[in-house]
């Protein structure tokens, strides 16, 4: 049966018929966008209207995010910033420390359970002047139950007396970095870094595996994608053993679940020989809404946690030089193999060592296993500087950049970690048009939230949380934004032959918005209200989900 | 009374040091002891196969009694399971991946509480290749921060470099890990008995031949009133120039004797023999 959809305005992204108001689909698949006229003549069909009044555009993709987002909405939320819930509840922000444990002292009222955890997440004291959060303010919420609260950052995480306790970090003589002493030579109660973290976590109600994703947490993750008008995401560092795999079929075959995901199996623990045949074996029990078979490498850790990998001149503070995730020598064997077996391979390289590292190797590698049109893509590449960009595009990668962070941490980085300049340049989506590379935006949700029309707008405007705009010159206008979400994401994953436009022979994937992004402009396209999505031709409304 | 901590020996250094090589080697030689393997990625499971007796999920049972599993990042998890093994191994190697600080991994250890102590941290260096990835800025720093954590530096395939790598290898390691003890290998002949249960003996502070060699005192601190050990220990780990003190003092919580081992901010405070003499030698930094 053929249905066409009528609409205030469909914004295609095909170039050829860039604004239409029809568009009609068969079994999952677009037909046409045009006149109606044009339409009728696919044959008999029926008309439906109940987008008339709204704004169609193809389904935002999201090329770099975590289902994790979804299972955290388990625990209490209690970051700065207001967030919408994947039920739709506008949670506010927590703009003091107080408002901050008295919305934990509230979730922790409805607790039954006397020994149940308390996970928090979210916690971002940049906001609170950096004030540090005691074991002693989460006791007085509780001292009988283990407390938890993860940082917006997810890598430190201040926790209770009892929550220390059951890790048995409760005692004096504890000789670590990341483990703060109080004057009483006991732990603060703050935990940095992952080595701290874990023993810990699993006692405070995070899972051992926190990038893990449940099936409630994916159908929680599903209705957040509704709202944000995404039907393609990615689960960007995925373990992938047996069982998840199970659940990530047996829910994304349900004709109910509202997003297509493409896990990115991650390098770590595993040999470079056996990741390539995992992921070789993955690729077969990809389905429409499964997209199995890509590899995601680490290669060094975070700015803001001193971890990444810099260049000369290095940290602002001073900081020694972050830690390499992957030896060198490894990377290259997953390059090369992965070029060999056409198997598309992402590398977090947050640093500007880290990514010459990969554009070094990925120059020698080519040269033994040339491939034409890899698409390897370089995620997050937040301090790549132009030279570099003009050695990405000479290599055939793409990247895609972290638009949210330069938002939410881009004082930091100016004050603190790289100081003024470095700060102006990164996530350089400007440079990245300039040199023709081509690029996406990202949440890295849960790290921020999932929202691509809001991560445009940061990259269009790069106005930083305290109103700084940082890097003038690397603005993308609208066009170029609304591009990045789309056929920009679904570049870097090779979907862009099925994804990313409204145009004939491609999938019936619509964001329909309640605004239309145009008139929203520059300024206001974070504003734009979401109705839903269409997912293959399914419609899923926000009111539903 | 014996320490009734587990003691585990961290294994670093870069790839193609030799850490597999080592690991088999002490496996065929553990003259009795049965052995727990932590390796950090479980394919490249190091294991020479006909030491491979069965192998079920995340663990490897290994001929003698030895286990081997994997942590990938989760170690604390893998600390624990190894705790809950039957029959408990009497020592636990970690071999740490290519790129590990495995001074990192000692402190992180040390969270662990009191039932599994660091026995000692060895890097494996090869001799022939060490030179060349000093060279190299993108390894260099990861490969000095290694050695600078090592009690015990083993330069390996010895025979194969040549005299000139050899001799800018350990000055490589002098000038990186003046206070570790430093083992000339050619494969298969370390001492396993060393390593497994006499580390102490191969760490043999101040004896650098670097340029920049650091002199060190030695001091004996005669404890004759009773302390608050842990308070103790704590102060000594705080100071700097203080890298390893060893001996014996009275508690004044329970006037028993206890016998304290410290090494840089590591340290660990055991029961002692009731005939343990009161008395810690103090090895450190010597600035005059």
């Amino acid at each position: 049966m053929i249905t066409i959809f009528s609409a205030r305005k469909i914004l295609t992204m095909n170039p050829r018929r860039p604004v239409v108001r029809h568009v009609a689909i068969r079994d999952g698949v677009i037909l046409g966008a045009g006149d109606l006229e044009e339409l009728r003549g696919w044959g008999q069909h029926r008309i439906d209207d109940r987008f008339a009044d709204k704004v169609l555009m193809p389904g935002l993709v999201e090329g770099h995010c975590h289902l994790q987002e979804g299972a955290l909405w388990s625990h209490t939320y209690v970051g700065f910033f207001d967030r919408m819930s994947p039920e739709g509840e506008m949670q506010a922000g927590c703009k003091t420390v107080d408002e901050m444990l008295a919305k934990l002292a509230a979730a922790e009222a409805r607790l039954d359970s006397p020994d149940a955890p308390l996970p928090g997440w979210s916690l971002d004291p940049i906001y609170f002047d950096n004030q540090k959060i005691t074991r002693h303010q989460l006791d007085a919420i509780s001292s009988t139950r283990p407390i938890g609260v993860m940082h917006a950052s997810g890598h430190i995480m201040n926790v209770n007396s009892k929550a220390l306790e059951l890790a048995g970090l409760m005692r004096t003589g504890i000789n670590h970095e990341g483990v703060p002493l109080g004057n009483d030579g006991l732990p603060t109660g703050e935990l940095r870094g992952p080595d701290v973290m874990s023993p810990v976590s699993i006692h405070v109600g995070f899972d051992r595996d926190m990038l893990s994703c449940d099936e409630h947490g994916m159908w929680r993750f599903g209705r957040l994608c509704v709202r944000a008008g995404v039907t393609t995401a990615t689960d960007l560092a995925a373990r992938l053993p047996e069982d998840a795999v199970e659940t990530l079929r047996h829910v994304t075959g349900n004709d109910r679940y509202p997003a297509r995901i493409v896990p990115l199996r991650f390098h770590h623990g595993v040999s470079p020989e056996d990741l390539i045949a995992h992921v070789e074996a993955l690729a077969p029990q990809s389905t429409d809404k499964l997209r199995l078979g890509r590899i995601k490498i680490v290669v060094d850790g975070s700015i803001q946690g001193f971890t990444a990998r810099l260049r000369a001149p290095g940290y602002y503070n001073g900081a020694p030089n972050g830690l390499w995730y992957i030896a060198p020598e490894q990377l290259a064997y997953i390059l090369e193999h992965a070029l060999r077996k056409g198997i598309q391979v992402h590398t977090h390289t947050n640093g500007d060592e880290a990514t010459q590292l990969v554009l070094d190797t990925m120059r020698r590698v080519l040269r033994k296993a040339p491939a034409r049109d890899h698409r390897f893509t370089l995620q997050h590449c937040q301090l790549a500087d132009t030279a570099q960009f003009r050695q990405i595009k000479e290599l055939g990668l793409c990247v895609n950049l972290f638009a949210n962070h330069h938002h939410y941490w881009g004082d930091q980085h100016y004050e603190l970690t790289v100081g003024p300049e470095r700060a102006e340049r990164m996530n350089a989506a400007g440079t990245a048009v300039r040199e023709g590379v081509p690029f996406a935006v990202h949440s890295d949700a849960p790290i921020t939230p999932l929202g691509p029309l809001f991560t445009a707008w940061c990259a269009m405007n790069r106005r930083t949380a305290s109103g700084r705009i940082l890097g003038e010159a690397e603005k993308i206008t609208l066009d170029q934004a609304l591009r990045a979400i789309t056929l920009g994401a679904a570049y870097t994953l090779h979907l862009d032959k099925e994804l990313g436009s409204i145009e004939t022979g491609k999938r019936a994937d619509f964001a329909v918005l309640e605004d239309d992004p145009e008139e929203m402009g520059v300024e206001r396209l974070n504003e734009t209200r979401v109705w839903g999505t269409v997912l293959g031709g399914k419609v899923f409304g926000t009111c539903d989900v | 009374m014996s320490d009734p901590a587990l003691p585990l020996t961290i294994i670093g250094g870069y790839l193609g040091a030799g850490k597999t090589t080592l690991v088999n080697h002490l496996l065929r030689n553990a003259q009795g002891q049965r052995l727990a393997v932590l390796v950090n990625e479980f394919g490249s499971l190091p294991i020479d196969a006909d030491l491979i007796e069965a192998q079920e999920g995340d663990l490897t049972v290994l001929a003698g009694g030895c286990v081997c599993c994997s942590y990938g990042d989760d170690l604390m998890f893998a600390l624990t399971q190894i705790q809950k093994l039957d029959p408990a191994p009497d020592h636990v190697l970690l071999e740490a991946s290519g790129v590990a600080l495995p001074g990192a991994i000692g402190s992180a250890i040390g969270l662990f509480g009191d039932d599994i102590r660091v026995h000692g941290i060895v890097i494996l260096a090869d001799a022939e290749t060490l030179p060349g990835h000093l060279n190299d800025t993108y390894i260099a720093d990861t490969i000095s921060r290694q050695l600078d954590s090592a009690d015990v530096v083993i330069l390996t395939k010895s025979d194969l470099a040549s005299p000139d790598q050899m001799r800018r290898s350990l000055d490589i390691v002098h000038e990186h890990a003046p206070l570790a003890g430093v083992v000339e290998s050619r494969g298969q002949d370390v001492n396993s008995e060393l390593i497994l249960s006499h580390i102490e003996a191969l760490k043999k502070p101040g004896q650098s031949r670097g340029a920049h060699s650091i002199r060190l005192v030695t001091n004996v601190l005669a404890m004759s009133e009773p302390v608050d050990p842990e308070a103790f220990a704590q102060t000594l780990s705080a100071d700097p120039d203080i890298l390893r003190a060893k001996g014996h003092m009275i508690s004044a919580q329970n006037q028993q004797p206890v016998t304290l081992q410290l090494v840089g901010r590591r340290y660990s405070i055991t029961g002692a023999p009731p005939t343990a003499k009161p008395g810690v030698v103090v090895i450190q930094k010597d600035h005059s």
